[in-house]
């Protein structure tokens, strides 16, 4: 099956590339640009998979995370944070907050997705 | 007249005993020889000697004679050298006279007067032993203090001691000077209204910032540290900002406690200050620079990095590869524009690194518990922490939070017990949870909290828990443990350098004082007692006189200067005079100019009244004025309360009037005939800051007189003025 993979960022120029890899990959593609529009797109399409950014108005990565994971029928989401923010107390934030891996911008697309692959289990 | 009069008894008690031993005898031979006689014999005797009673009478009175002088002799013989060597034995053993006594005298007494005179000189041995010791032991206090004054006025550092109640004893000239920048009236007060000696250090600082600094301390003393010291940064009145460490002065153990092994106890504190406002701006504009040179730019090099590298891809189509070489000219662009922006631009005031310091996790902890439980009577337990964490904090604003923490559980949600929990979280990272058992919040409410000010009681802080956190440069968020049924706030605070905990690790406990504060300065402490009952002696006094256009301050005359000196300890301080002219906006009547001397175009430009009595309020502050006269000077201060919305409310006291309780028969108690009686030497005299100077020397002179008639406290000193004469026809 296609796995359902949301890209939430705000900034369309990562929107864009973040958007051909997943589809590259195969993967079926949504994309939100704050953390309000994020928390929608989840509820309503249900995505194997999030690209969460930090740094997003109206709600933030960190945010969107903790009300994902208090609410049961979103808990299996799989959410991967991206930010610019390098301090390793974000990293530490992100994850106790639920985030099941983290990276840092800038990132190698190869990576990004590789990590993607190991989340959902499809890795060959 | 005491030994004239044994004299006298002793003449007194001889002739009474020769005149009862020669009536016995007279009497006892009469009866013998008449016991042997026969009647007619008796009678012829009697015939022969009745007529012959004259000699019978004078050998009498020349035995009795005899018999007083040779008492009379005796007395002057044994007693009389006696009672003269006691007189003077006496004189020598009631004053300090060292004198030779003359031999005088029998042997005996002559031996006596001898021993004296040996035990005189070696008392004034003894005696000379000791001044010479005292003045070795002054004269090495008096070097040490003048090489401790020294070596404080060429620090570079602001240096203020202070005793207990945080009253200033010792401060340096570059103190002066940095409060000098703090005063908020600066041309007018010159800082004098913020330090000096016995003025209190909390004009300057929150109380409760200095209170948390001494309790850091104590804990540091009493933990054992090498070095005791705590850190606080604070932002005064002024703007400024102050890095102030602060050090511990240890009194002297008492005799009994000694063998305790307790520490001296606590008898006041160093405080050094930094004024770091520069610094702190400079480094926060170069840390927002950075921070905009690196995070900002993440962002950029992502979208350039992953659209450089889809750009890779044989597989992309033409148009595709337009879109993607877009990205790339945009972000280049952004970053380029980023970069001109960060150099071009000069702003200040993003609040980055707070400057922090370097605290034992365990002793935050304790404090936050105490600090808890004491304001809030939350119940917090402790286990679960590692004690041997060193945290870099603001450990007074990280309280502040837990406590708003804790207060608002309390209030919205019921929870009367908390957990503190302080863990190593990863390498240069603690965690300090808030753990409550109950209901927990929704995530909103928990961010509200976060970012709303911070109330404590009835105290409202301007500072946010996100602020506070933004300081520490550490992070905050709430979880759920649905487990045990628990929400817990999460603070990540950084970890101390190695160095730190370096230091706490080589502790040294030292019993050494350091030498140079041989000071009896700590011995001052406020009294808990009402003004009234405080001795005269140990009052702060504001002596001040004013000059004015004239003497109606109700037909609209002005003061045109104001002087004043403050007096503590019964000490005149010259050093913290004030002295200033005020603008009248008036014309000054020449007919004054000859006696204040005042030009009208002296007082052209300078400060107004209103200006000038907020700034002498402040000087005044904690302080009794003393005026002479003073209820025309009080006159016009309290005639422009309303109009500058300061209010003189402390006591008062008049030297006028206490002239006339010391000297109440004397004609004059103007200023110069209290001077001239006092042999005050009068100089500067009508100027407002000469007539205070002389005001002061008199009422100094006036504390032992007003002491010789039992007049010791303030509020005697007060009912005694009520009492006099003036004071009845003035008020």
């Amino acid at each position: 099956m296609t796995h359902k993979i949301l890209v939430a960022d705000d900034e369309p120029n990562i929107l864009i590339s973040l958007e051909y890899l997943m589809k590259r990959e195969g993967y079926e593609v949504f994309l939100a640009r704050d953390g309000h529009e994020a928390l929608e797109m989840l509820r309503r399409e249900r995505p194997h998979l999030v690209l969460l950014d930090v740094m997003m108005p109206k709600k933030t990565g960190f945010e969107v995370c903790q009300e994902l994971r208090s609410d049961e029928s979103l808990r299996d989401t799989k959410v991967l944070m991206l930010t610019a923010k390098g301090r390793d107390t974000d990293v530490a934030k992100g994850m106790a907050l639920g985030a099941s891996a983290y990276m840092t911008k800038p990132f190698s697309t190869r990576e990004l997705v590789e990590k993607v692959r190991e989340l959902l289990g499809t890795s060959a | 007249m005491r030994r004239d009069w044994r004299l006298l008894a002793a003449v007194g008690i001889a002739a009474l005993a020769a005149l009862l031993l020669l009536g016995a005898w007279v009497v006892l031979t009469a009866a013998m020889i008449g016991s042997t006689m026969t009647d007619p014999e008796r009678e012829s005797v009697r015939a022969l000697l009745a007529p012959r009673a004259a000699p019978v009478v004078l050998s009498t009175f020349a035995l009795v004679g005899c018999a007083v002088g040779i008492a009379h002799w005796a007395y002057r013989r044994w007693v009389a050298p006696v009672a003269r060597l006691l007189e003077q034995a006496q004189v020598l053993a009631s004053t300090d006279v060292e004198r030779e006594l003359a031999g005088f005298g029998p042997a005996e007494v002559r031996g006596l007067a001898k021993v004296i005179n040996g035990l005189v000189q070696q008392r004034g041995q003894l005696r000379r032993d000791v001044a010479q010791q005292v003045a070795q032991a002054s004269r090495g206090v008096e070097q040490e203090r003048n090489r401790l004054a020294a070596l404080m006025s060429e620090l570079t550092q602001s240096v203020v001691v202070c005793n207990l109640d945080g009253r200033i004893l010792l401060y340096n000239n570059r103190a002066r000077v940095q409060f000098r920048a703090l005063s908020q009236a600066p041309t007018l007060a010159d800082g004098a209204e913020l330090i000096g000696l016995g003025r209190s250090i909390y004009n300057v600082f929150d109380r409760t910032l200095v209170a948390h600094a001494l309790e850091s301390v104590q804990q540091r003393l009493a933990r054992g540290a090498a070095h005791p010291t705590a850190q606080f940064v604070t932002i005064t009145r002024a703007g400024q900002l102050l890095r102030v460490q602060m050090a511990p002065v240890r009194g002297v153990v008492a005799e009994e406690a000694a063998g305790s092994g307790e520490g001296p106890p606590l008898a006041g504190f160093v405080l050094m200050l930094d004024n770091i406002t520069r610094e702190f701006e400079q480094e926060s504009e170069r840390d927002r620079l950075l921070h905009g040179l690196t995070e900002g730019s993440r962002g950029s090099l992502a979208n350039l990095q992953a659209a450089v590298e889809i750009l890779d891809d044989p597989a992309l189509d033409s148009a595709a590869r337009e879109r993607f070489l877009g990205v790339v000219r945009d972000e280049t662009a952004a970053m380029t524009r980023r970069i001109q922006d960060l150099s071009a631009q000069a702003v200040r005031g993003i609040a980055t690194r707070w400057p922090l310091e370097d605290m034992l996790g365990a002793d935050l902890v304790a404090a936050a518990q105490r600090r808890i439980d004491a304001q809030l009577g939350v119940r917090v337990s402790t286990d679960e922490t590692d004690a041997s964490l060193w945290l870099r904090l603001d450990s007074f604003s990280l309280l502040q939070a837990l406590a708003y923490l804790a207060g608002r559980l309390r209030d919205e949600y019921d929870v009367k017990a908390v957990q503190l929990r302080l863990v190593r979280s990863e390498a240069r990272h603690a965690r300090l949870d808030l753990v409550w058992i109950g209901q927990a919040m929704s995530t909103e409410t928990a961010m509200s909290w976060e970012i709303e000010p911070m109330r404590i009681g009835n105290e409202s802080i301007p500072l946010t828990v996100r602020d506070v956190v933004a300081r520490h440069g550490g992070e905050f968020w709430f979880e759920r443990e649905r487990v045990r049924h628990a929400g817990l706030f999460r603070f990540l605070l950084p970890l101390a350098s190695e160095a730190a905990e370096l230091e706490a690790a080589t502790f040294v406990r030292s019993d050494s004082r350091p030498e140079y504060y041989d000071f009896d300065l700590f011995r001052v402490t406020d009294a808990t007692r009402a003004l009234d009952d405080r001795r005269l002696v140990d009052l702060a006094y504001t002596v001040f006189d004013t000059e004015t256009t004239g003497l109606e301050p109700s037909a609209g005359d002005e003061i045109i200067q104001i002087g004043a000196v403050r007096v503590i300890n019964a000490k005149l301080l010259r050093s913290e005079s004030f002295e200033q002219l005020v603008d009248p906006r008036r014309p000054i009547p020449p007919a004054g100019i000859p006696i204040h001397g005042i030009q009208p175009d002296m007082v052209a430009g300078q400060p107004t009244i209103e200006e000038v009595l907020p700034a002498f309020h402040a000087y005044a502050h904690e302080t009794v004025l003393v005026a002479h006269n003073a209820a025309f000077d009080m006159r016009f201060l309290q005639l422009k309360e309303d109009m500058t919305g300061v209010r003189f409310d402390q006591p008062v006291l008049d030297t006028l009037l206490l002239s006339a309780v010391v000297h109440p028969n004397q004609e004059s108690h103007k200023l110069e005939a209290i001077a001239e009686r006092l042999a005050i030497p009068v100089i500067g005299r009508h100027t407002a800051l000469g007539d205070a100077i002389v005001t002061a020397e008199v009422f100094l002179r006036f504390i032992p007189l007003l002491a010789n008639m039992g007049i010791h406290t303030l509020g005697q000193a007060r009912e005694a003025e009520r009492r006099t004469y003036y004071a009845r026809i003035k008020y």
